[in-house]
């Protein structure tokens, strides 16, 4: 079980709570805004963008060399940004607080 | 090789050079082959332009044959992100339930249709139709209204054997004008009213900007989604094994959908324009020529896909560009989802096998390449599971 804190673009605070699956299933189950999820999970459509705060980075590891490789050309990227689909919950998730990101 | 393959026809270009040439009514074109070079030229807006003159991004070139800007996918940022933003909503619209449930029941309809012939054409009788009826919920206009697009036919812009056809692109354009005047003059709850009363950057949308949208939403919506179908008919037909799959795995639905598009790319190549004096895998374009972003050499290439001429139906990672990168990605990507997603679930459920009898390859003849994208006909036996 973990709990994961989305913030959205305006600054609105969701809490939820997941056992299995990826982030962005999570997020988009419980209508996260600005979490599209449209490719289903498979890293190529990059609606799934979240800065993972400051504190949080050591718990969700380094993004793949694919997964970098899409983010490297998002106008809203930055060191702290993953694609949440690549995410799966576990236990090491639990305390989790993700900024989703602006897209255009 | 199998009936149902679609072979890379780009991977010695690819690896070699980077990118691949063709011709085009004397506007040539370079072709981008590789999935990082084709991502850094989406997304480089400002040197590669989509915003050139009306017709020119599209090969075959189209410039001789309209004047109408199609939009947004002819307007570069800033102003192309005022009419994402505008249409996006409505073309969010397939994940609403109702939508749903009555996409699943037109496909339910077509396919058990289809499964009590003897034999079907699959293209004209199976593809088309789907398509057509399915854009009238797109549209949210009257099911009905989908006869007069079957009537059309496979090839609306084009007579038989000729490429581009004036003529026949204008059938389009007057039944497009000819629904923008009864919108006008009745309005209802449909795309082209909404358009009609939408404003951008505190304007009204002009009758030719609103004519743009309709005209794009027609013509980048049909022969894709023939193709995706038709080819997903012709791989269950020689891998029955994979409709077992999906339908004792269903939660893998999502991620064949992906694949298959990825493997088929049924859009080729799209192009763009260079502003400026520039460089592509150290090839020199000049200013005022054109390159292509072709999505489907890039959706094969081997530095980023494992065994990428292979369908891996459940394929974990599939970072493809069928749908296109950046700001002109697809438009229309969560309606083809939904059809895709549905279709494979039906299929899963009613179909054991598919008998292919006859087929003829359709071929796209690209300079030095030549790409097979789909059939123009297929004609196969459905078997009841
Ligand atoms: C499997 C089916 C489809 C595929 C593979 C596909 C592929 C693509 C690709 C690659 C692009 C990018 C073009 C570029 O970068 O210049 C694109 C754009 C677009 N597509 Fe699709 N498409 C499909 C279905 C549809 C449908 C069903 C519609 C609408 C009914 C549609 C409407 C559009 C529009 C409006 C754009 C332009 C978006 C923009 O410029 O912002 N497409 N599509
Ligand atoms: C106003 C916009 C457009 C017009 C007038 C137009 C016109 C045409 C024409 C004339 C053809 C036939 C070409 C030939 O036979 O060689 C064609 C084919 C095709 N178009 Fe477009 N097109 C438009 C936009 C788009 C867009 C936005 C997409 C996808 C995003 C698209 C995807 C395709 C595909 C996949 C084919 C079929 C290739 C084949 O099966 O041979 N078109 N279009
Ligand atoms: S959901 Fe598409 S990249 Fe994450």
């Amino acid at each position: 079980m973990a709990k994961i804190t989305f913030i959205t673009t305006d600054n609105k605070t969701i809490n939820l709570e997941g056992t299995s699956g990826s982030v962005m299933q999570l997020a988009v189950d419980n209508g996260v805004p600005g979490i599209d999820g449209d490719c289903g999970g498979v890293c190529s459509c990059a609606t799934c963008h979240v800065h993972v705060a400051p504190e949080h980075v050591g718990k969700t590891g380094e993004a793949s060399e694919i997964e970098e490789d899409m983010l490297d050309l998002n106008d809203y990227s930055n060191e702290r940004s993953r694609l949440c689909c690549q995410l799966e919950i576990s236990d090491a998730l639990n305390g989790l607080v993700l900024q989703v990101a602006e897209s255009d | 090789m199998k009936k149902s393959a679609l072979p890379d026809p780009f991977e010695e270009a690819r690896v070699n050079k980077g990118y691949g040439e063709m011709d085009d009514q004397n506007d040539p074109v370079t072709m981008i082959l590789g999935l990082k070079d084709l991502r850094k030229c989406a997304h480089n807006w400002k040197t590669f332009q989509s915003g050139a003159e009306p017709g020119r991004i599209v090969i075959p070139s189209e410039v001789n044959i309209r004047d109408t800007r199609q939009i947004p996918f002819e307007v570069d940022p800033p102003e192309h992100k005022d009419f994402r933003a505008l249409v996006e909503p409505w073309f969010k619209r397939p994940l609403e339930a109702d939508y749903k449930a009555a996409l699943t029941q037109q496909i339910n309809d077509i396919v058990d249709e289809v499964l009590t012939k003897d034999s079907v054409e699959v293209v004209g009788e199976f593809s088309l139709r789907l398509q057509s009826r399915a854009l009238t919920l797109l549209l949210n206009i009257p099911y009905e209204e989908s006869e007069t697009w079957i009537s059309w036919g496979t090839h609306v812009f084009r007579s038989e054997g000729e490429a581009l056809d004036g003529d026949k692109a204008n059938i389009l354009y007057d039944y497009i004008d000819e629904r923008i005047s009864k919108a006008i003059e009745n309005p209802g709850s449909d795309l082209y009213s909404m358009l009609l009363a939408a404003t951008v950057n505190g304007k009204k949308l002009t009758r030719e900007e609103v004519k743009g949208v309709m005209i794009l939403t027609f013509a980048g919506g049909r022969d894709t989604v023939i193709n995706a179908v038709t080819n997903s008919i012709a791989y269950f037909a020689e891998h029955p094994e994979s409709l077992d799959k999906l339908l004792g795995d269903p939660d893998i639905t999502g991620k064949a959908v992906e694949e298959l598009i990825r493997y088929f790319s049924p859009l080729t190549q799209m192009g763009r324009v260079a502003t400026e004096d520039t460089q592509v895998c150290e090839y020199a374009i000049k200013e005022d020529t054109r390159i292509s972003l072709c999505w489907a050499s890039a959706n094969r290439d081997a530095k980023v896909f494992e065994n990428p001429n292979d369908v891996v139906l459940d394929r974990k990672i599939n970072p493809h560009v069928a749908f296109g990168f950046s700001h002109h990605n697809c438009l229309g990507a969560t309606h083809a989802r939904q059809i895709m997603n549905i279709l494979l679930t039906t299929l899963a459920k009613k179909v054991k096998s598919i008998d292919i009898i006859d087929y003829k390859e359709n071929i796209e003849e690209l300079g030095e390449f030549k790409r097979k994208v789909g059939y123009d006909n297929l004609t196969v036996k459905f078997h009841t599971r």
